[in-house]
């Protein structure tokens, strides 16, 4: 068993351990918002009907082009680094998941969100609000054009900050394929220290938050290009969504 | 040979900016003849109101959400789905900033006790279980609270 991070109470963030599986631990203790909140009566065996359950159709008339250009929603463009994240939706079998709906929502390059509760002593931009929309293609692909979210303090522990990340939404085909998580960038030094990102408790896993930096498709002059796949699962067997109940 | 799945996070606290931004909360037109307005509470295990929680709604064919306000509580226009497979339900997803991943669970109708009686999925729970599934019929609609833990903890299911 490895030592912890220097610096950090040691039950902030707990060692690996695989043996909680490839998903988060939600009664992870180092986030203490779970202790009252992480559901305590023991969780059932789900209808089985769920697993074949379709999702809500969004569809392309849900977003207009504008919604996936973050930098681009307001008069002038926002300050920060100016990056696209893109990447594809997959099933568990590696096959495209077309007309997902993506939603996202970020800090600002400063580390503020743009909502009343947070107030972080850094500074609000007028040109971004923080919030997008895409639908994946037929490749299952998306794109967004933002800028690069800042590092922000929050009060869980002593000297607790939160390592850069973008919300991701994403409505599946199956309605178990719904996933709700954060995007994290490479070598992040706040990673560490996280109690959210290591309350996924097998390392592999933990990876696969992490986007990757591509410079390929990185736009000289223009932005940092980054990549990141979402890869989502869901426990049936069916592969094809029904319509609810008839 | 299959991917690993990508893990879920909280929605944290700020989630209103990007997915509130629009009125949802209600799948069908109140003016509709079936509509049924549904309220509730979201409370953690010290009886305290969660006010940084978003409830989503789904029947199968029409969708919903809602984020919780200032005192816990969210509220739709729902209208109750047709009997298909056993006693007619919506699906309820619950997310929140503490929750590391989004909890499932189910409101049954107040009204419809031989359906529900006769639920297949109803039927393999215990008597607590089973109630907390139940929403309460209040004046013109129904209420579903959910409570995250204690005595009076709503039952999820695993996935």
């Amino acid at each position: 068993m490895s030592e912890g991070p220097v610096g950090v109470d040691p039950s902030v963030v707990l060692p690996d351990d695989p043996s909680f599986g490839t998903e988060v631990q939600v009664d992870y203790p180092g986030y203490r918002s779970t202790r009252w909140r992480a559901p305590s009566r023991p969780l059932v065996t789900m209808p089985e009907e769920l697993h074949s359950l379709g999702a809500p159709v969004f569809g392309e008339t849900t977003v207009d082009e504008s919604d996936s250009d973050l930098t681009r929603q307001h008069a002038g463009e926002p300050l920060g680094e100016r990056i696209t994240v893109s990447g594809r939706v997959l099933d568990e079998d590696g096959r495209p998941v077309r007309g997902a709906l993506i939603e996202v929502w970020q800090a600002n390059a400063a580390g503020r969100y743009r909502h009343e509760v947070d107030q972080h002593p850094a500074p609000l931009d007028p040109n971004f609000t923080g919030a997008g929309r895409s639908v994946t293609d037929d490749d299952g692909r998306y794109h967004f054009i933002t800028v690069k979210p800042g590092s922000y303090p929050w009060g869980n522990h002593e000297n607790a900050w939160r390592p850069a990340h973008i919300h991701f939404s994403i409505f599946g085909r199956f309605f178990l394929e719904r996933l709700v998580t954060q995007m994290y960038f490479p070598g992040d030094p706040l990673f560490a220290f996280d109690p959210i990102f290591h309350a996924v408790r097998d390392p592999r896993s933990r990876e696969l938050l992490i986007a990757r930096f591509d410079l390929p498709t990185t736009q000289p002059q223009w932005a940092l290009a980054y990549e990141w796949d979402i890869v989502l699962g869901r426990g049936g067997r069916d592969t094809t969504p029904i319509e609810g109940t008839p | 040979m299959s991917l690993g799945r990508t893990p879920s996070q909280t929605v944290g606290p700020f989630f209103a900016i990007g997915l509130c931004d629009r009125k949802e909360n209600e799948l069908v037109d109140s003016r509709d003849p079936a509509a049924l307005p549904l309220t509730g509470l979201l409370v953690d295990g010290q009886g305290t109101p969660i006010t940084d929680g978003m409830i989503e709604v789904w029947d199968g064919r029409r969708w919903g959400r809602c984020g919780t306000d200032g005192s816990g509580a969210f509220s739709f226009v729902v209208a109750k789905p047709a009997v298909g497979r056993g006693a007619p339900c919506l699906e309820v997803s619950v997310f929140g900033r503490g929750l590391l991943r989004h909890q499932l669970t189910r409101v049954y109708f107040p009204d419809e006790a031989e359906a529900n009686a006769a639920d297949a999925f109803l039927s393999r729970l215990s008597p607590d279980e089973r109630a907390t599934l139940l929403a309460e019929p209040v004046d013109g609609g129904i209420r579903f609270d959910i409570h995250m833990q204690g005595p009076l903890a709503t039952t999820f299911f695993a996935h």
